[in-house]
């Protein structure tokens, strides 16, 4: 038995059990707690390196497989006895996964270091929910058993709850309780569409993704499940309309809550989309794609101005998420190995950019207790190091070449173009340029300017610990953006084979009316 | 004869225990009497597992035992077992004369096994339920010093009598139609051409039982009486009663003709009992309503009889719903204070600073009973679903998604005021061990029913 033949049940159960080690330590001790859990959460940074080394960037199919037999329920009588029900822990990755489980190993430790000081109440239940949700975050990217996957998609659900609600700002119960409730409507329908789909399956019931590949379902029953897992994915992501719950558990939740929210818990969403909505109903996606490119471009619009009429630096970040999203939903619904990759790449790239802005914005509340851009203006000058940081992951987030988000963005509006061509493209353009115009208003504000505050001028530079927290962050945005091939190249063989996966089915439905503006895309 | 009294060997201890724990606090025993029903429990549940099972109809047919009662009764005398647990320190700070409490629970404990096997003759079933019922109007009312406690037992008496005496008119009715009291003889009668009588006469007899359940519109007692009545007593009623009554209703409405009316009755109850539960700021009076919602899921289960998964669904719903709730009961008796005070959902804030893991339990809890992974909860949710779908019952299965997304708010409430309301004066609580005893039990049974719902359905085929 070698590591590698259990490395992702190790990823995602490493964690579980240092939270359980961690409820047994007596409370109180806070420097043994923190120091436990920051060292749990690098062993399953380790084994995530360790991982991606070792993942053969040239097969499209699952690496590092797992399979064991969970429930299993018989009927049938004595003579002929059948499988009625069965959920398998079935588990294994591939380019669509690999990054996802290295971010989120990434972020964590980091959202530990930078929880260091500002979490003083329940430290040890902080940690405890910490290493929780990272678990069922590493077990949601690895699943391919649909029942196993909701399992850990709704476990995320609690330990975020109780983050936000219990270490979050002054609105922090409306803000947990109204996430809980907005994702739980989202993942119940996927519920009963994973129940729906599996009974349909060839054969009787199956919830292994990889069989129900296999057994194409009507077109009917693919537009019904598609909306009902795609209510989960869509509010998740969030795409426009479903975005409202975002700003406020962004806001209220604690810094490590926010980078996690914006660096992971978005994914899922859109990682969802690309497992199963892709993949599983493609005829559905076929006909669904325009609308769901329009949403997305709305969302990168209305992100956008949302973010520039913000004051509170928080909310700001928030929505500018919104609109990155927006970039990634129209590269994955431009159903194209260059949209899909790029939307990828934008979903690792806007984790570390977006992480890091969390986290500056974080370390400024931590000196100044307010998060409005008004009481801030000229920090730079106090703090240069913080400010250089800052400049960094800001021209990320505006979409700079040479950075972490540009090539992302680059790549999904190329797929957009070949997929919907102009009338897309344009408005989701217009989007660089907003963004251009509220990350410098955000920068502006609080780093610019003549110092207006005496509270300003007592704040001070970042310490070797936020050091530690930027450094890595900012390190991995330069070099993915100067090196996004390195990437690429792992998730070719995936967006290349589901983009002809969706392909072909469309070219087996060529008497339906399929529009024009998607004949274009399959080229 | 004598084989026919060693499959009733699992109502007998009980019985005889009860009577010797009277008896025991005529002669100053009294601080024995919990640990002695306690053992007695435990005695009935182990020769259950040696008695029954196999199929047998002991008396000539009076009763029935097999495996499948022996799982739900199990999960009964487990719901006995915690309840005695959680009633060791409260029967004690209220001051409930101790004795004939445990022998009162003991004999209402008997009932609700009778009800499990009393399906194949309606007096049996009609006995049964009385057995089940009587001791549980008393022990309602038991803490006489509180009005409400009193208002409970004569509402639950009164209302409870008149469904009793539903239940009977409707056995005669049946008897008048068939010619027959025994299961048997009336399926023969109903398969070929059922009579008027005898439809009339087995709803007649649902009603009676779904009053037993609390099924929407049968519902109007419960939110009063399980607030009134002592905690640990409508712990054990929210769960034993219900098992036992599901049992037999299953038998009864299992069938094309009643499809329609389970139906109505199951989306009813969902939507009605989940939507008062969210009015609620009584946390017992919450746990009813949301009892009452439960039952609506469990009928879910009978109305798609068609489908292989509905019985291990049902039985599975029984056995995580029974810990849940037990559990929530126990945290809400260890939490009151004397006089039953402390019941209010806003006592719980702050929880999570005094009690850390009772808070957590709760919450275990709480997350159990709205279906939230990973717990039981999820999974029961789940197997609902799937009869549900199996038996293309789409429109139940929404009516499940939407109703669960209620509860969660309620549930959700709990939790936010145990761990995220910060107030200056948190409610110090002592939790004593029987009690946290009853809890570790319903939390660890919580855990372990997610990773392996096997254990829950084995002897179901």
């Amino acid at each position: 038995m070698s590591i590698s033949s259990h490395l992702l049940s190790l990823i995602v159960f490493v964690p579980v059990a240092g939270a359980l080690l961690l409820a047994a330590v007596p409370r109180g001790r806070s420097f043994f707690i923190r120091r436990f859990s920051l060292t749990v959460s690098l062993i399953v940074l380790a084994l995530s390196v360790f991982m991606v080394v070792k993942f053969n960037p040239h097969s499209a199919g699952m690496q590092f497989r797992e399979f064991a037999e969970w429930i299993r329920f018989a009927g049938g009588d004595e003579q002929h006895k059948r499988l009625v029900f069965s959920v398998d822990y079935n588990i294994g990755v591939d380019g669509l996964s690999v990054f996802l489980i290295a971010l989120t190993a990434f972020l964590f430790p980091i959202s530990m270091l930078a929880s260091w000081k500002s979490i003083r109440d329940h430290e040890k239940a902080f940690y405890i929910c910490t290493l929780l949700l990272e678990g069922a975050i590493m077990g949601v990217f690895v699943s391919l058993d649909t029942v196993l996957f909701y399992i850990f998609w709704d476990a995320v659900l609690v330990p975020m709850y109780l983050i936000i609600g219990v270490w979050g700002y002054e609105k922090r119960v409306y803000a947990s309780v109204k996430f809980f409730i907005y994702t739980l409507v989202g993942s119940l329908f996927m519920l009963a569409g994973i129940v729906y789909l599996g009974l349909e399956a060839k054969g009787g019931w199956t919830s292994n993704l990889l069989e129900l590949m296999n057994s194409p379902l009507c077109r009917a029953a693919q537009i019904w499940l598609f909306l009902g897992f795609g209510i989960a994915f869509a509010i998740k992501v969030p795409m426009f309309p479903f975005h409202t719950w975002l700003p406020d558990a962004h806001t209220e939740a604690p810094t490590a809550g926010s980078v996690i929210l914006a660096g992971v818990l978005l994914k899922m969403g859109l990682y969802g989309f690309l497992r199963v909505c892709l993949p599983l109903f493609p005829d559905a996606a076929v006909l669904f794609a325009p609308y769901i490119a329009a949403l997305a471009v709305v969302g990168i619009i209305y992100g956008a101005l949302a973010a520039y009429a913000q004051s509170d630096a928080k909310r700001l970040v928030a929505y500018s998420s919104i609109s990155h999203m927006g970039f990634a939903l129209l590269g994955i619904f431009s159903l194209s190995a260059q949209g899909i990759q790029g939307a990828l790449l934008v979903m690792v790239a806007h984790g570390l950019s977006t992480g890091a802005l969390f986290l500056i914005v974080g370390m400024l509340y931590e000196r100044r207790h307010s998060r409005m851009l008004s009481d801030y203006g000229g920090a730079w000058k106090m703090m240069p190091a913080m400010g250089g940081f800052f400049m960094v992951a800001a021209l990320a987030s505006l979409g700079l070449p040479g950075l972490a988000n540009f090539p992302g963005e680059l790549l999904s509006l190329i797929g957009a173009y070949r997929a919907f061509g102009w009338p897309f493209v344009i408005p989701a353009a217009f989007g660089v340029v907003l963004a251009a115009i509220y990350v410098l208003n955000l920068y502006a504000g609080l780093m610019h300017g003549q110092i207006e505050h005496e509270e300003v001028k007592n704040m001070p530079d970042i310490c070797f610990r936020e050091a530690m927290i930027l450094a890595p962050v900012t390190l991995l945005i330069v070099l993915i953006g100067v090196f996004p091939l390195w990437i690429l190249s792992r998730t070719a063989a995936y967006a290349e084979n589901s983009a002809r996966a969706i392909g072909s089915s469309i070219y087996l439905e060529q008497q339906s009316p399929v529009t024009d503006m998607q004949k274009k895309g399959l080229r | 004869m004598k084989n026919d009294l060693i499959i009733i060997l699992p109502m007998i201890l009980p019985t005889l225990a009860g009577m010797a724990i009277i008896i025991l606090g005529v002669f100053g025993g009294r601080r024995l009497a919990p640990w002695t029903a306690l053992a007695s429990v435990g005695g009935s549940a182990v020769s259950m597992f040696f008695v029954w099972r196999d199929y047998q109809y002991p008396f000539g047919s009076l009763l029935w035992t097999g495996p499948l009662a022996m799982q739900a009764g199990f999960a009964v005398t487990a719901a006995a077992a915690a309840a005695i647990l959680m009633s060791v320190d409260y029967v004690r700070r209220e001051k409930l004369p101790e004795s004939e409490y445990y022998a009162l629970m003991l004999l209402s404990m008997v009932g609700m096994l009778l009800l499990l096997t009393a399906m194949p003759n309606l007096l049996m079933l009609f006995l049964s339920v009385e057995m089940a019922s009587l001791p549980l109007y008393v022990m309602a009312g038991m803490a006489r010093r509180r009005t409400k406690s009193l208002e409970a037992a004569m509402k639950f008496f009164l209302l409870g009598s008149f469904a009793s005496a539903i239940l009977l008119y409707g056995a005669a009715l049946v008897y008048g139609g068939s010619g027959s009291l025994n299961y048997a003889g009336i399926q023969a009668q109903t398969e070929t051409m059922p009579s008027l009588s005898v439809v009339i006469g087995v709803g007649f007899i649902a009603v009676g039982l779904l009053f037993k359940v609390s099924l929407v519109p049968f519902q109007m007692w419960t939110p009063d009486v399980y607030e009134g009545a002592p905690s640990p007593v409508s712990a054990f009623m929210s769960v034993g009663t219900k098992i036992a009554a599901f049992f037999a209703l299953m038998w009864l409405l299992a069938g094309w003709f009643w499809v329609p009316v389970v139906w109505s009755l199951s989306a009813l109850t969902m939507v009605v009992g989940n939507i008062a539960a969210v009015a609620q700021k009584n946390i017992k009076r919450m746990l009813a309503y949301s009892s009452i919602a439960h039952a609506g899921y469990i009928s879910v289960t009978i109305a798609s009889f068609r489908s292989e998964m509905s019985m291990r669904a049902m039985v599975f719903y029984f056995i995580a719903y029974a810990f849940s709730n037990l559990g929530a009961w126990a945290v809400v008796a260890a939490v009151a204070k004397e006089g039953e005070k402390g019941t209010e959902i806003s006592d719980y804030a702050g929880l999570f600073k005094t009690n850390p893991f009772l808070a957590a339990a709760m919450g275990l809890f709480m997350f159990s009973l709205a279906g939230i992974p990973p717990t039981a909860g999820f999974t029961a949710k789940l197997m609902v679903f799937f009869a549900a779908l199996d038996a293309q019952m789409l429109s139940l299965a929404i009516i499940v998604v939407i109703t669960t997304i209620i509860s969660a708010y309620y549930y959700l409430r709990v939790t936010a005021e145990m761990f995220m309301v910060r107030t200056d004066e948190p409610n110090e609580v002592k939790v004593s061990l029987p009690t946290a005893a009853a809890i570790a039990l319903c939390a660890a049974a919580v855990a372990v029913l997610f990773l392996i719902p096997g254990w829950a359905t084995i002897w179901v085929r």
